[in-house]
């Protein structure tokens, strides 16, 4: 792999650019491998990616149904931060934004991350005594957040209306050090880097069926034919459950439909990524001008990659309320993403009833924010057949045994 | 937007006046269930690519609960029924075969 450099835009820039070479190779696949992973998302080539460089397993398939970064990873709001109330959710996600901080210069691919500052606003007491605890809570994590005043919100975000006649702003969670991120960069940063460690990115390649023997995973059936492996990563968010199930076990995951939505590009306005979970809508402004924008689920299962209507009509009702100047603004582009719903909202990184088979899911509406911590501990996972201290609580057996790590009402349920 | 009739009181209420329940015919183990089995009850979802039956509430309307058959894959809505049904009506399911051949049926 020839490295990204300002020596490189030079030197092409003297040959017309005719000596780019593609990112990533597409290979046909082997028999056999030692690590397969389903899917090629953000998750799926971060834990392909941790495994080469942390624990030097590089004879990796990872095999994608649709293309490459093209599920939940092309579709989020690519919002970034750790203000987690839980220990173990604050952990990952922490470990995440760390990571997130270096990846650029470890990927040799810009990511474009942007620690603007994340402010959730307070707009009822409520949300007032949760988020204060949620202060507390992260400066016992190491987490970094703050709580301020309804002046400093308006210092910060000069375009709200904090004196809403609904729900006026109380005050926010604080935490500077998120933001945002460039999330196709990230698939494709880390596609580029495995596929540098001699790894097989396959596109257009669906899982068909998983075959074991024993109890012990051999490898999976798929439309370019049966690939063999030692060990299986399945990171398919939405369709874990149908993956599951070819497996043999079922998982405590519903699939719905969430959806986001960006304005026509507009001058800088909003430097920050503010997120309001009463009335329910966050929004950033990307790099290009337009209004980033995100809203809730619905509340049945659903595949179709496309939501409910009058869930727009909602988020928007409270944008306009939250920031009246954004009232005239047309909305350029909407769509949905199939994100897999966990019964406390928080992840899965587990071994399986499957020996050997290991999966990595239920990320729910917040998988980007977390794809080099979820990586990282997935791969140890993988690598060495237990969790380590990142993974642990998040096996997929606390359900039975109570242990939940319950983000669903700590972050609300914009992620 | 999803539209279902109700079985109580007739109307076809669109997804505003309605309130989701999810996954229906869960049936609660009762005392003495083994752990699995308890899990199961609260956790472990069906969540099929395809048919499925659900729990839906009239919420702005009479009030009452439902039983809904749906494609999750493609919105269509096969039929509503009363939530004391134990299992899908007969005549409801051979519907629903006749639209979707590949299906196995109910579980």
């Amino acid at each position: 792999m020839k490295r990204y450099s300002v020596f490189a835009i030079a030197r092409e820039a003297m040959r017309y650019h005719s000596g780019w070479e593609k990112a990533w190779v597409s290979p046909e696949p082997k028999a056999k491998y030692d690590v397969v992973i389903v899917g090629a998302g953000g998750h799926g080539l971060a834990t392909a990616y941790y495994l080469g460089k942390n624990h030097g397993i590089k004879n990796i398939a990872i095999i994608e149904k649709g293309w490459l970064g093209g599920g939940n990873t092309g579709r989020n709001t690519t919002i970034i931060r750790s203000n987690y109330l839980q220990d173990p959710s604050a952990a990952i996600y922490d470990k995440a934004l760390q990571l997130y901080e270096g990846l650029s210069q470890d990927l040799n691919y810009n990511v474009m991350f942007s620690p603007r500052g994340v402010m959730m606003l307070a707009q009822t007491h409520h949300e007032v005594r949760g988020y204060l605890r949620t202060v507390h809570a992260n400066n016992l994590q190491g987490v970094e957040t703050k709580w301020i005043t309804p002046e400093e919100v308006k210092k910060i975000v000069p375009i709200m209306n904090i004196n809403g006649p609904r729900y006026p702003v109380l005050g926010a969670l604080y935490q500077p050090r998120g933001g945002t991120g460039r999330h196709d960069a990230v698939a494709w940063g880390y596609a580029r880097a495995c596929s540098d460690m001699g790894m097989h990115i396959i596109q257009n390649c669906e899982v068909k069926g998983v075959r074991s023997e024993n109890g012990t995973v051999t490898g999976v059936e798929t439309t370019k034919g049966f690939i063999g492996c030692n060990k299986l990563g399945m990171v398919v968010a939405g369709h874990s459950g149908q993956l599951a199930e070819m497996a043999g076990f079922r998982l405590p995951i519903e699939a719905v439909a969430l959806q986001a939505m960006v304005s026509e590009p507009i001058k800088p306005a909003l430097d920050v990524v503010v997120m309001a979970n009463t009335v329910h809508g966050y929004m950033s402004q990307s790099d290009k001008g337009e209004m980033v924008i995100g809203g809730g689920t619905d509340g049945f299962n659903n595949f179709t990659q496309r939501g409910s209507w009058h869930h727009i009509e909602e988020t928007l009702r409270a944008l306009v309320e939250t920031f009246p100047m954004l009232s005239r603004l047309k909305m350029l582009r909407q769509w949905g993403g199939i994100v897999d719903m966990t019964g406390d909202r928080s992840p899965l990184i587990s071994k399986t009833p499957l020996h050997n088979c290991f999966i990595n899911c239920g990320w729910g509406t917040g998988g980007f924010k977390a794809i080099p911590g979820s990586g990282w501990a997935m791969a140890e996972l993988v690598a060495k057949g237990e969790p380590g201290p990142l993974a642990e609580a998040f096996n997929m057996w606390r359900f039975k045994e109570g242990q939940f790590i319950d983000e669903s009402v700590a972050a609300g349920v914009a992620h | 937007m999803l539209i279902l009739t109700c079985p109580y009181c007739g109307v076809a209420a669109e997804e505003t006046e309605l309130a989701p329940g999810y996954e229906a015919h869960l049936a609660r183990f009762g005392p003495g269930s083994s752990d699995e089995e308890f899990e199961a009850y609260m956790f472990a979802r069906k969540n099929p690519k395809g048919v499925h039956f659900e729990r839906w509430r009239h919420a702005f309307g009479c009030g009452k609960w439902f039983l809904a058959a749906r494609d999750t894959a493609t919105l269509e809505v096969f039929g509503t029924y009363p939530a004391q049904s134990k299992e899908p009506p007969a005549e409801l399911v051979e519907k629903i075969k006749a639209k979707r051949p590949d299906w196995k049926g109910f579980k």
